[in-house]
């Protein structure tokens, strides 16, 4: 079985080229996107649960610890986001800055109960709390709106200084997106090939040796998973903006699942880019086989379930293993310039 | 005053009396040893000495500063380090990764989160230098999961001995070792006696009398006896447990 440190580069490197990869592929995604039958918003979407599916990553994959309520973080970036536009003013970076913080202050809450457990408790607690989130979101409609959720929420405009650039259409805020993912793969590869990042790695492979060598456990699972939590509700105000709404369904049991679905479908537990990949496969088999089926989540179910059966590995693995060569010495070394 | 003692240590778990009334002192630059059957409490001794678990009752103290009861992080951190009877590395990771996440200056980086883990040159330098301590050089770049027993059993002391320990705690080191593979230990302990106080838990008698100067022998959660490894050899508690009539 591959893992994320068989395949994961000790990279020095700011940017790699699987980075350029993406940022060529996302960028002129816009070109091509209607010729191949598709639209500009699945492109939004794409790149919003990127941003949340790498930020999973580093809990789930990275550190080994399997959240299955992390939608609450994503709606509560997106209620944050609603609520700062309406109540204190129409700001994208205070916006976005709300729906990190409350996030954060969520993810802090949950993460000071859980940090000190490990598996299934771990798991459990997660859900737990998870559907605390989602009932609360239901039941506090003088805040949330209820299940009607938070409507006509602005996407308020990109303030540059000198220039201020329009999010309302479409296509300029999946470049905006595009942006913000790119910003968020430099940061969390920098944090994954970190110290910070090894040790969270360490801690997955064995927590005991771990404590032994002098790391205080606990407190890099807490800020793994209050990180975590931060991305996603980054995500979950870009959500916001892009459905120009909040909704507590986004923090369901069966929504915290999809993320899972998506990065273990993808190759997360692998690779620094398996949830990249596992978004991309789900969004358009929805969209692709949705066109063709009203089933189709049935057929993605089937082939979720034959992955983790055949290819546990997830598509990143099969990509990984269809082009590995016989490891020279060079390729293992940890100072290197790319990426992979 | 000894680099490291015990004091009336005792520790149950429910009705079951695991360690009772422990003393031990482990000096400085010596080799120590600790042996007795299975199930004598040995390893519960360890993981009581190294912060596994706290001691029920009595005194743990290092350099005369208790830590009876620290987690052990803490107890890592003041430099006691230790390895243990089933292997605990870090399996996904290559044999100079182990060693480096062991390093206190790796350590003293641990909150940084956006530089290059392994960019520090002075940092592999000195966890080859570690992995040289333990006949690993040249096996920098395999994953640790693919070294032989034996040779993952030295690991696991590098990984102890990154920590720049005052005092290395050796869980059953022969535990699963073939001759060979145990001359090998023998001969890796003796060179380290020379730079760290160690202390050995050994089924293996003729093992441990060969590298230990002093040994304290557990039996039922009691030491019931303690001494050179010579004095020890005319003792009849030693002499019954070596004949197998003590277990």
């Amino acid at each position: 079985m591959l893992t994320l440190s068989d395949i994961s580069p000790r990279s020095t490197a700011w940017v790699t080229p699987q980075m350029l990869v993406l940022a060529l592929v996302m960028l002129s995604a816009p070109l091509w996107l209607g010729p191949v039958g598709l639209y500009q918003y699945l492109g939004i979407e794409i790149a919003i649960w990127m941003v949340y599916a790498l930020g999973f990553n580093l809990l789930f994959g990275y550190t080994g610890l399997h959240s299955f309520g992390h939608g609450a973080y994503l709606g509560v970036g997106g209620y944050a986001f609603g609520l700062f536009q309406h109540h204190v003013g129409t700001s994208l970076v205070g916006g976005l800055a709300a729906a990190i913080l409350a996030s954060a202050l969520a993810g802090m809450i949950v993460a000071a109960a859980v940090s000190h457990r490990r598996g299934i408790y771990f798991a459990l607690l997660t859900i737990a709390f998870g559907q605390v989130f989602w009932f609360s979101a239901i039941k506090l409609h003088w805040l949330t709106g209820g299940e009607d959720g938070l409507l006509n929420i602005p996407r308020p405009a990109l303030d540059l200084g000198v220039v201020q650039v329009t999010l309302s259409d479409n296509l300029s805020f999946y470049y905006f997106t595009v942006a913000v993912l790119g910003l968020c793969v430099v940061a969390l590869w920098r944090i994954v090939n970190s110290p910070f990042g090894r040790i969270l790695q360490a801690i997955r492979q064995n927590e005991m040796r771990a404590s032994f060598i002098g790391y205080e456990v606990w407190r890099f699972k807490f800020a793994a998973f209050v990180l975590s939590a931060m991305f996603a509700g980054l995500a979950g105000g870009l959500f916001a903006m892009a459905q120009e709404s909040a909704y507590p369904d986004v923090m369901s049991l069966h929504q915290s699942g999809l993320i899972v679905m998506m990065v273990l479908v993808g190759g997360g537990l692998v690779s620094f880019w398996g949830p990249v990949l596992g978004v991309v496969l789900y969004f358009v088999a929805r969209d692709v086989l949705g066109a063709l089926t009203e089933t189709w989540l049935l057929w993605y179910g089937l082939m979720f379930v034959a992955m983790v059966m055949f290819r546990p590995e997830g598509l990143a693995g099969v990509l990984h293993r269809l082009r590995r060569r016989p490891p020279s010495a060079a390729q293992t070394r940890p100072v290197t310039s790319g990426g992979a | 005053m000894a680099l490291f003692e015990a004091r009336s240590i005792h520790k149950r778990f429910g009705a079951r009396v695991v360690l009772e009334n422990v003393n031990l002192s482990f000096e400085a630059g010596q080799v120590s040893g600790i042996m007795g059957p299975n199930g004598a409490g040995k390893t519960t001794c360890f993981h009581v000495l190294t912060g596994r678990y706290a001691p029920d009752r009595g005194e743990i103290l290092l350099e005369g500063q208790s830590i009876g009861g620290l987690p052990p992080q803490r107890i890592a951190r003041l430099g006691v380090a230790r390895s243990f009877q089933v292997m605990n590395l870090f399996d996904d990771s290559t044999v100079l990764e182990n060693i480096l996440l062991a390093l206190p200056d790796f350590r003293a980086r641990r909150h940084k989160a956006l530089t290059a883990a392994f960019a520090d040159a002075a940092l592999i330098d000195e966890a080859r230098e570690v992995l040289d301590q333990v006949g690993l050089t040249g096996r920098e770049w395999e994953p640790s999961v693919s070294l032989s027993y034996g040779d993952r059993r030295a690991l696991e002391i590098g990984v102890a001995l990154a920590a720049r320990p005052r005092i290395l705690f050796l869980d059953e080191p022969t535990s699963g070792l073939g001759t060979e593979a145990t001359l090998n230990l023998a001969r890796l302990i003796a060179r380290l006696r020379q730079r760290y106080t160690i202390v050995v838990i050994e089924h293996d008698m003729r093992f441990l009398f060969r590298i230990a100067d002093r040994i304290a022998v557990i039996h039922w959660g009691q030491v019931i006896a303690e001494g050179t490894p010579a004095a020890l050899s005319t003792n009849k508690w030693v002499q019954r447990s070596a004949l197998g009539e003590l277990v």
